[in-house]
């Protein structure tokens, strides 16, 4: 299978050294290339051991919020007296990523094996791949890995001749960003309507079904077959402290040479897009960089030259997010840019909760009027006022990742919402008060 | 219960371990505003309302999802959180049409009052709001999605509260919006909880909208007069006219519960075919309007003329305590007859006789929501009972009460019973044989059973329970709002008030067999129903009654009746729960039973004292035993109060009567529905037990 881009000799490719190979998706070439190695090692594992491996490898989740994912899975009760069950969020929906797609296409049994890993560490025995519904072909690539997998011994009864069983299923999603939130996702893959839950209690303790759930990324499981191969140790020497390991980027916007590419955590930023990607299109400057998907806040030109990984990126003020990076050239139009986040978590916002069910609609609303040339000057901090008072504030993530974009745009780049307004020939500085 | 200490706005308090912080606020006397959080249902957080600042979290928290925990420091008035609120109550109205001044709900709108106290003076948006059409999902219920600020209350009152689940929401984001789980009508019990919920005017009852501010009321705290199970219902009363039943003070044994008849129901009163001129039968054969002096004289007359033994008389299962013990000391010592009875829907008296020498094992309304396992036997409750089957749902929900079922057909308790068992009525008892084992194993248990159970089948039933080993009580079911009360006040043919024994009489279907009858007196009953006929085709016969009923067609002197909303006294529901009526309105030309029994008195030259329903009340307490300890505050704030009958067993009955529920469904209850419009247009099919 083809990829979208070429790889880059600047890439340290740990999970995705099998993309581009020739029928990547198969169990022969997975076999070919170490594939369940990992599982068979890990059978001869305690589950501590293979618990202690992940949190030895620094991974921390790929989905968005980076949460270590070591600690995730030690959080799932040893004794239970309902079933545990592995769920694999495939609901990639952040506008800017595209890497758990590939990871699909290209490696499906990277992420069987991933599961099988998990479902040993916590004693599962069904798993669930929940993939978003726009994704539709990689159903039937998943499919039929799974197909494969149970063939092959690899799924099904006594796994690799050994007492271990596991089933996996697919499940498909109907088109919401919102069951990309974990909670979300285990209303939909249990038939209801994709709304987030109230946590406490969290998924690990009680999640699909009421049981205690795994669920992690695509990418963070399809992480752990390498990890397990090469030793947490050296997968988190990849990476920076806290940061372990390698992750997919998925570049996209004003410049050469888009795509995904895999690279350490603290690959400095400027350098990946700047030698992986062949710099800004057109010869043009660049304005700004949005690092982690279209909820992370975007970073200007100048603050732009920093390491790559989760710290280092808050520390400037955004987050790393879901890898989905965005590069925007000098004649980039930042009042557009906002209205078109906004229209996108307008679209998403599940309806639950009132700040991002009313805060990202007005928005959308306000910025829409600004960007059609009948802003006012007032509209200019209630915009950053209303982004503010959605903050915190929300049921769920969505409302933050509504607001954080737009006031980063509204504080970085307030000079062009003060031209759009001062197009504006109606434009009245101050309300006229009626005495 | 461990204990922890929380401050709260500087002040310490103690609250339990793992208590809802805005559950612990509420205890001492600190409000966090909320509108989807609602005690008794599951948690939402939705609303944002309610959030607080706590020290050491890192943004504000929802004080509805948020457990207590030693040692937290809550703010819930620092400016981070007023200005939380007011932004969050800016959201809220940024799409609300704030069309108040035509809202039903404007005056009693949480969304106006938590506006008022924490809100904004005005709008900073100056974008079009968007705009959905008012939709009707029945006669009774309307949805008006742009008044909506998804709370979610109605969709989980009907979920969880009436096990129904009719209501879920459609589309998403600024589009969502409440929808009928069948798309564009609802099928459900029509119990409108859902519009008493709504803490906005976004959900208006079909019957109530645009004909009234709630300031303009007067709102009368009486008893729902259908079913025998005793509802406190809130009048909402206008230019002495009923437009709104509900009892959102939560007050009385059913809380803030009511079904279709309780709150729609009280429209027969208003029904153009309501008698409110006496009739009498002239030359004719034809009834003729009369005045109250001449029909009041002639039945007088004819009264003391016809006294004695062959004097029937047929009480109601609807009149007040005490007009049924009115008219039976009236029957037995005026009219000189041991032959009174009434519609008899279940046999409590079998019940108590077989309880005999043991105490407090007749249940109340509560302890279906606190006891620990429910047995149901032969009756679909959520059809027939719907107050007690409601207890059973909350018990489940809050307690996670056991509930067996027995019954001849599905019944919604099966959705939430442990173990459902499918037998005949007659064979009821083997079914109940059946979850001996599991029964036993069980800490407590109340019985429920219909009348399928009655005679030595209660006596079986009882030895049955007795013999579980466990503490049971035991509820038997009967049909009106007085059923219970009319048993007590004696108006049996062998037993007198309190169940003592009195010279036999007739039954009720031997006065209407019975040639030799000379007249028959009929307060606020339908015998003749279904077509039967009276045997005795020369029996002087008075109806008193609300509607030219079949009875009354057959009378030849027919007296209008007021109906409970129209009088004072008190009534006995189910459990034995004594409770007060309250006049909510006056019906010109009619009279109540009370006052019409106590004219003919007059009439007739008899000294029944003074009749008032206090001093007869005041009689029945000193004379009637289990009304005599009746704490006199509880009843007369709206409270209920069970009474405890006799307790050294019931006389053996000598005269065959007969006990059976009419088997009145959610939308009916005798003669009193059908001369209600709203019920009749809510019910598409007529209902049909156990389906």
């Amino acid at each position: 299978m083809k990829l979208f881009n070429e790889p880059s000799p600047l890439e340290t490719k740990i999970i995705s050294f099998r993309f581009g190979l020739e029928n990547s998706a198969s169990i022969d070439t997975y076999l070919a290339n170490d594939g369940y190695k990992a599982l068979r090692k890990a059978l001869e594992m305690t589950p501590d051991d293979i618990i202690n491996e992940v949190k030895a490898s620094n991974l921390r989740g790929r989905g968005g919020a980076g949460f270590p994912t070591g600690m995730k899975w030690s959080f799932v009760p040893r004794a239970s007296e309902k079933p545990k069950y592995i769920v694999v969020n495939a609901d990639e929906s952040e506008p800017g990523t595209c890497k758990d797609r590939l990871l699909i296409q290209h490696d499906p049994h990277q992420l069987i094996e991933g599961c099988l890993l998990g479902a040993l560490a916590v004693g599962a025995k069904k798993g669930w791949i929940y993939i978003r519904g726009e994704y539709n072909y990689l159903i039937h690539i998943m499919d039929k890995a799974i197909a494969e997998a149970y063939n092959n011994g690899y799924l099904g009864k006594n796994i690799c001749g050994s007492n271990f069983e596991f089933d996996l299923y697919t499940h498909t999603g109907a088109g919401a960003y919102e069951c990309g939130e974990e909670s979300a996702l285990l209303e939909s893959l249990e038939g209801k309507r994709g709304v987030p839950r109230i946590r406490p209690p969290f998924p690990a303790v009680s999640g699909a079904f009421q049981s205690p759930t795994l669920l992690n990324n695509v990418e963070t499981f399809s992480s752990v077959p390498a990890i397990l191969r090469m030793g947490g140790q050296a997968y988190a020497d990849l990476g920076v402290p806290k940061s372990g390991g390698t992750r997919l980027v998925c570049m996209s916007g004003h410049v050469n040479k888009p795509g995904v590419y895999e690279v350490p955590l603290g690959f400095p930023l400027m350098k990946f897009v700047n030698e992986i990607g062949g710099g800004v299109w057109k010869g043009r400057a660049l304005k700004a960089i949005i690092p982690g998907g279209s909820s992370s806040p975007l970073l200007k030109a100048e603050e732009c030259d920093i390491p790559m990984d989760y710290d280092s990126i808050a520390k400037a003020g955004s987050m790393l997010g879901s890898g989905g990076l965005m590069v925007m050239d000098e004649t980039t139009d930042m009042v557009k840019v906002a209205l078109r986040i906004m229209r996108f978590y307008q679209h998403e916002s599940c309806g639950w909760c009132i700040p991002c069910r009313e805060g990202t609609t007005w928005l959308k609303k306000m910025l829409q009027r600004v960007s059609d040339g009948h802003g006012q000057t007032r509209d200019i901090d209630l915009i950053g006022d209303l982004a503010q008072n959605m903050m915190g504030r929300t049921f769920c993530p969505l409302g933050d990742a509504a607001a954080m974009p737009t006031i980063a745009i509204v504080k970085k780049y307030r000079n062009e919402f003060e031209e759009y307004v001062a197009r504006n020939p109606f434009a009245s500085p101050e309300l006229v008060s009626i005495a | 219960m461990a204990l922890v200490n929380v401050t709260i706005n500087g002040v310490q308090v103690q609250a339990e371990n793992g208590a809802l912080l805005i559950e612990v606020a509420k205890q001492n006397g600190i409000e966090i505003p909320a509108f989807c959080y609602y005690e008794g249902m599951s948690l939402q957080a939705a609303c944002r309302m309610c959030l607080v600042e706590v020290e050491k979290a890192p943004k504000l928290m929802a004080g509805c999802t948020l457990p207590v925990a030693e040692g937290m420091v809550v703010r819930t008035e620092s400016e981070p959180v007023v200005k939380a609120r007011k932004t969050t109550l800016e959201f809220l109205l940024s799409n609300h049409p704030l069309d108040c001044p035509v809202c039903d709900k404007g005056g009693e709108c949480e969304l106006q009052d938590m506006t008022f106290k924490y809100g904004v003076g005005e709008s900073r948006f100056t974008e079009i709001k968007q705009h959905v059409p008012e939709k009707q999902w029945s006669p009774v219920v309307f949805y008006d999605a742009p008044r909506c600020i998804l709370c979610y209350r109605c969709v989980r009152v009907c979920n969880e509260g009436m096990g129904v689940g009719a209501l879920g929401i459609s589309y998403r984001g600024v589009n969502a919006e409440i929808i009928p789980s069948n798309g564009d009508h609802l099928e459900c019990d029509e119990c409108g909880s859902c519009i008493d919920i709504c803490p906005v005017g976004s959900l208006t009852s079909g019957i109530y909208r645009y004909k009234t501010r709630p300031w303009e009321m007067e709102h009368v705290g009486t008893v729902c007069t259908h079913c025998s199970n005793g509802c406190k219902t809130t009048l909402g009363v206008r230019n002495n006219e009923i437009v709104r039943g509900n009892n959102r003070d939560k007050s009385g044994i059913n809380g803030e519960f009511l079904c279709v008849k309780g709150r729609y129901a009280f429209d027969f009163t208003q029904h153009p075919e309501r008698l409110q001129t006496p009739l009498i039968r002239n030359a004719a054969g034809e009834l003729e309007e009369a005045s109250w002096s001449r029909a009041l004289k002639l039945v007088a007359e004819k009264f003391k003329e016809l006294a004695g033994p062959d004097f029937g008389v047929i009480g109601s299962t609807r009149t007040t305590n005490e007009e049924s013990y009115l008219l039976q000391k009236f029957a037995r010592t005026a009219l000189g007859t041991a032959s009174i009875d009434h519609h008899r829907t279940g046999d409590v008296v079998t019940l108590i006789d077989a309880l005999s020498g043991k105490t407090g094992q007749l249940a109340t309304t509560e302890e279906l929501y606190t006891t620990k396992a429910v047995l149901v036997v032969a009756s679909d409750l959520s059809q027939q009972q719907p107050l007690l089957a409601n207890k059973i749902r909350a018990n489940v929900r809050h307690h996670k009460a056991a509930v067996y079922a027995v019954t001849p057909g599905p019944v919604r308790e099966d959705k939430i019973a442990r173990k459902s068992i499918r037998v005949p009525e007659a064979d009821s008892l083997a079914g109940v044989e059946q979850l001996r084992e599991q029964l036993s194993k069980e800490s407590e248990l109340v019985i429920v059973f219909g009348d399928a159970i009655q005679g030595d089948k209660v006596r079986q039933l009882v030895a049955f329970g007795e013999s579980l080993g466990i503490p049971v009580k035991y509820i038997a079911l009967v049909d009106y709002a007085n059923s219970r009360g009319a048993l007590d006040m004696g108006v049996l043919p062998d037993l007198g008030p309190g169940y003592h024994a009195t010279a036999p009489g007739r039954s009720l279907q031997q006065m209407l067999d019975d040639p030799k009858l000379a007249a028959l007196w009929v307060v606020g009953a339908n015998p003749l129903k279904g077509g039967k006929s009276l045997a005795s085709t020369n029996a002087f016969v008075v109806v008193q009654d609300l509607f030219l009923t079949e009875t009354a067609q057959r009378a030849d002197v027919v007296l209008p009746a007021a109906s409970a909303y129209e009088k004072n006294g008190t009534v006995t529901n189910v459990c034995g729960q004594v409770q007060r009526l309250k006049r909510g309105i006056e019906t010109v030309g009619s009279k109540a039973d009370l006052a019409i029994i106590g004219l003919l008195a007059r009439g007739m030259g008899v000294n029944l004292g003074k009749v008032d329903a206090d001093a007869i009340f005041a009689e029945i307490a000193a004379s009637v035993p289990g009304y005599n300890q009746l704490p006199m505050p509880v009843i007369l704030t709206g409270g209920a109060v069970q009474t405890h009958p006799v307790n050294g067993g019931v006389p053996p009955s000598s005269v065959p009567g007969i006990i059976a529920s009419a088997r009145d469904t959610l939308f009916t209850t005798g003669s009193l529905t059908r001369y209600s419009k709203i019920l009749n247009e809510v019910l598409e099919k007529p209902g049909a037990l156990y389906s």
